[in-house]
């Protein structure tokens, strides 16, 4: 099929409440292609997408699809039109067979029953024509997640498709099934399907993108023709070139001895991890979504298990099983959720201050609510919570100062070590100044600070070291004066492009 | 700080909504009834019918503030009065002081046993708590039918006796029971760390983990107060009756739910007083009472407490929307 324009997305603004999340961008494909989207997290990618696939509505904007201006109200609508979406988690049914799977919602039917000779035979033509050699009767969960994927594609192609959006594709898949993925990108290629391919990984993008659009924080930046011998530093700084507009109150602090180190941590998740934090220092974590970098503080804080991992507190091995281990050796977990893993949200302030260190209120077995009044007005008075007292509920405190009521939690527990993941996220401008010159606070009493955070800027601007972490695996670390956001890019989309 | 003057209002306000639907209740009732509702035997009758329930009804508050729920508690009550009556049968009924302190020990036993089964259910296995005491209901009660063979005990020690029947002063051992289980459970609540360590957990049970908290053993001793309030009631039961019976304790453990919640705290845990537990079992005692009273027949008087605890809860959940 000879390529013609399939789709133009023209001005698409996108308001959530509070939220311009994207606003007046461009999106162009053509029959035969493979457009790649690309951004930063949270630059607007994925809310386009469900734009085009009839999950979100736009705000404003034109739409038009074969030359037509159109108006995709839903889900439906959008499949009718040939619009297919894969996610990025697969959404099979464990339980049902390949066939079922495949065809799930119009399953043909012969009087009131199944057709099931039909179906199955269906369905060996598409795996057939894929070139994928699965049995039509498989239940889904005895697929390997590679095997899933191609499920997934052929979920998608077995319909009438005529653009496919692939978010992340090959984000759980090894290099040889990449292979038999990019061979059936292929395919649909020539058959004139219109693909929109969003990936992290830079190697990916050379090897099927016919053209590549950027987007940074919900706008359209630029369209760039990709050749196979291009540099691809234009496109990292188009992702990334925005201006350095917070504040961020970074001080020179004397860096003291090692305090915490880890050696080899796996998990499901990370493989091999290795690093240190000495006391005054702050560490910044970071990578993209999905690197793995969450997963490693909650395995070394002994949130989730892992397999293997040394863990050394002042040079001395430590045994971190379960969460309390943690607790007892003074090591504070600030979650990147935290209402739903930090506070007790119907409990008051002072409860949640006090409760990592309860030991610290009792007396004699009784525990004096005295003596927790005076604590929690301490830590209050100490780290500027802004409450209207030691009794109101944390679900009604703003999300800077329950932020601050988790760290009070950890300060009064008397930790040394303290992990911030994504400390500043949901909370507005001037509370998060707030919150970076109580990460320096810290430091400069003596403690290790960790910080994993996905805005590039917050990292650069409060770190004394940079650690980047990609698919589970710790790929560089840089200092501060080396930790250039393309440098940190690079690292974060797996370091290893030419 | 002005803020926070009111919030504290407003909280007792809602603490005083049930003990103020309870005295006009109770008001309404003595005029309505000549007097006949306030007298001395009429309110100890009323207290008296109220022990049972109410100490059940602790186990179910503490459990119900870690957001579980314990359907085991009204076969706890059985098999507990059954396997204490069983060993006073193989004594051959020699009721010595020992042997009675033997029987009642015995009892305690078996519902602190059922109460930790369900605690180790619910936190190592992870069954959902409806699941996991649906199953040692059924397994309590079968226990308790099978090793009488659905015949009942009719004779308990003396000691037994007295605390279900006996008195101290001018006061009934049940209702004494009853106040120092109270007091104990309030203390244990407000002043010890497996108290708040109940209303972290059920507040926000990831976050209690994530604080260091040991949510397992919170799980286990909370299901094991559990089974033990159930047992105290199972004997202060055969103690009243003079009679262990298969069928002791059977509903009751929607009872002691409806007490909970009547008394304020939320299904959902965290949140709840065991003083609100207190009132609200205290609340469906007088209804019934009260019913009585007025020679309305049994059969309607369970209509009317069904809708008393949908309008309490109703209305109090509709009063908390509205702030």
């Amino acid at each position: 099929m000879a390529a013609g324009n399939l789709l133009k997305m023209e001005d698409i603004s996108m308001d959530f409440p509070g939220v311009k999340a994207l606003d007046k961008v461009h999106f162009e494909l053509n029959s035969g292609e493979v457009h790649m989207l690309m951004g930063e997290n949270g630059a607007g990618k994925s809310t386009l997408m469900k734009i085009l696939c009839g999950v979100h509505k736009k705000s404003s904007g034109n739409i038009y699809y074969k030359g037509e201006a159109v108006e995709i109200e839903n889900v439906h609508k959008a499949q009718e039109m040939g619009i297919n979406i894969i996610y990025q988690e697969l959404n099979l049914i464990p339980y049902l067979s390949v066939a079922e799977n495949i065809f799930v919602g119009r399953i043909p039917k012969k009087g009131i029953g199944i057709d099931w000779k039909s179906m199955y035979e269906q369905t060996q033509k598409i795996l057939d024509d894929m070139q994928l050699e699965l049995n039509p009767r498989t239940p889904v969960r005895k697929l390997s997640v590679a095997q899933q994927q191609m499920v997934e594609v052929a979920k998608a192609v077995s319909r009438k498709v005529d653009l496919l959006i692939m978010d992340e594709p090959t984000s759980s898949l090894t290099d040889k099934e990449i292979d038999g993925l990019f061979f059936i990108i292929d395919r649909l290629k020539k058959r004139g399907v219109g693909i929109i391919y969003i990936s992290h990984r830079l190697e990916e993008l050379l090897e099927i993108g016919d053209r590549a659009t950027v987007l940074r924080d919900g706008q359209y930046i630029e369209t760039f023709p990709l050749k196979k011998d291009m540099n691809l530093d234009v496109l990292i700084k188009a992702m990334i070139g925005r201006d350095l507009t917070e504040q961020y109150p970074k001080m020179e602090i004397p860096v003291g001895e090692e305090l915490l180190r880890v050696e080899n941590i796996t998990t499901d998740k990370v493989k091999n991890c290795s690093f240190s934090v000495r006391s005054g220092e702050i560490v910044g974590f970071a990578g993209l979504m999905g690197a793995g970098r969450t997963e490693l503080m909650r395995a070394l804080t002994g949130a989730d298990p892992r397999q293997s991992g040394d863990i050394y507190l002042r040079g001395k091995k430590i045994v971190i099983k379960t969460f309390q281990d943690a607790v007892k050796n003074k090591i504070g977990f600030l979650t990147e959720d935290r209402k739903g893993q930090g506070l007790v949200l119907v409990l008051d302030v002072k409860q949640n201050i006090t409760l990592a260190a309860l030991r610290k209120i009792i007396d004699k077995g009784v525990l004096s609510l005295k003596k927790e009044k005076a604590a929690a007005r301490k830590m209050v008075d100490a780290i500027r919570i802004k409450t209207p007292g030691l009794s109101q509920k944390t679900v009604n405190l703003s999300g800077g100062n329950q932020q601050k009521v988790v760290l009070a939690k950890w300060l009064y527990a008397g930790c040394d070590v303290i992990i911030f993941d994504e400390p500043t996220r949901g909370i507005d401008v001037g509370a998060k100044v707030e919150i970076y010159k109580l990460m320096i606070e810290q430091a400069r009493n003596g403690s290790a600070v960790i910080m994993v955070s996905s805005e590039l800027p917050e990292v650069i601007g409060m770190s004394d070291r940079v650690v980047v972490m990609s698919n589970g695996v710790i790929t560089g670390e840089l200092s501060r004066a080396d930790a250039a956001q393309d440098k940190i890019m690079k690292l974060a989309m797996g370091g290893n492009y030419r | 700080m002005k803020t926070n003057i009111n919030q504290e209002r407003d909280f007792k306000a809602s603490e005083y909504f049930v003990v103020v639907g309870l005295i006009v209740l109770c008001i309404f009732l003595t005029i309505i009834s000549k007097g006949v509702f306030l007298s001395g035997t009429n309110v100890t009758n009323v207290l008296l019918q109220t022990t049972i329930n109410s100490i059940v009804a602790i186990g179910m508050t503490v459990v119900i503030l870690t957001g579980g729920i314990d359907l085991s508690v009204g076969s706890i009550v059985g098999l507990t009065g059954i396997f204490s009556g069983m060993l006073f049968q193989k004594m051959g009924f020699a009721d010595t002081l020992l042997n009675a302190i033997l029987c009642i020990v015995g009892g305690i036993c078996i519902g602190l046993a059922c109460g930790c089964i369900n605690g180790l259910l619910i936190s190592k296995a992870k069954l959902p708590a409806f699941i996991a005491t649906l199953g040692t209901m059924s397994i309590a009660r079968g226990f308790a039918l099978a090793i009488t063979g659905g015949r009942p005990i009719t004779s308990v020690p003396f000691l037994t006796k007295f605390i279900g029947n006996g008195q101290i002063g001018f006061i009934k051992m049940p209702i004494i029971i009853m106040i120092v289980a109270y007091a104990i459970a309030w203390w244990m609540l407000r002043h010890t760390r497996l108290g708040r360590n109940i209303y972290a957990t059920g507040g926000n049970i990831e976050s209690a983990r994530l604080s260091g908290i040991n949510v397992n053993k919170t799980l286990l001793a909370t299901y094991t107060i559990s089974g033990f309030t159930a047992a105290l009631s199972g004997i202060i039961y055969i103690g009243r009756m003079a009679t262990a019976q298969t069928t002791a304790g059977e509903g009751y453990e929607m009872d002691a739910i409806a007490a909970v919640v009547i008394g304020g705290a939320s299904m959902t845990g965290g949140q709840g007083r065991i003083l609100g537990t207190l009132i609200g079992a205290l609340f469906i005692t007088v209804i019934k009472n009260g019913l009585s009273l007025l020679n309305v027949n049994t059969h309607i008087q369970q209509i009317v407490t069904g809708l008393v605890i949908v309008f309490a809860v109703m209305s109090d959940t509709l009063r908390k929307q509205n702030n």
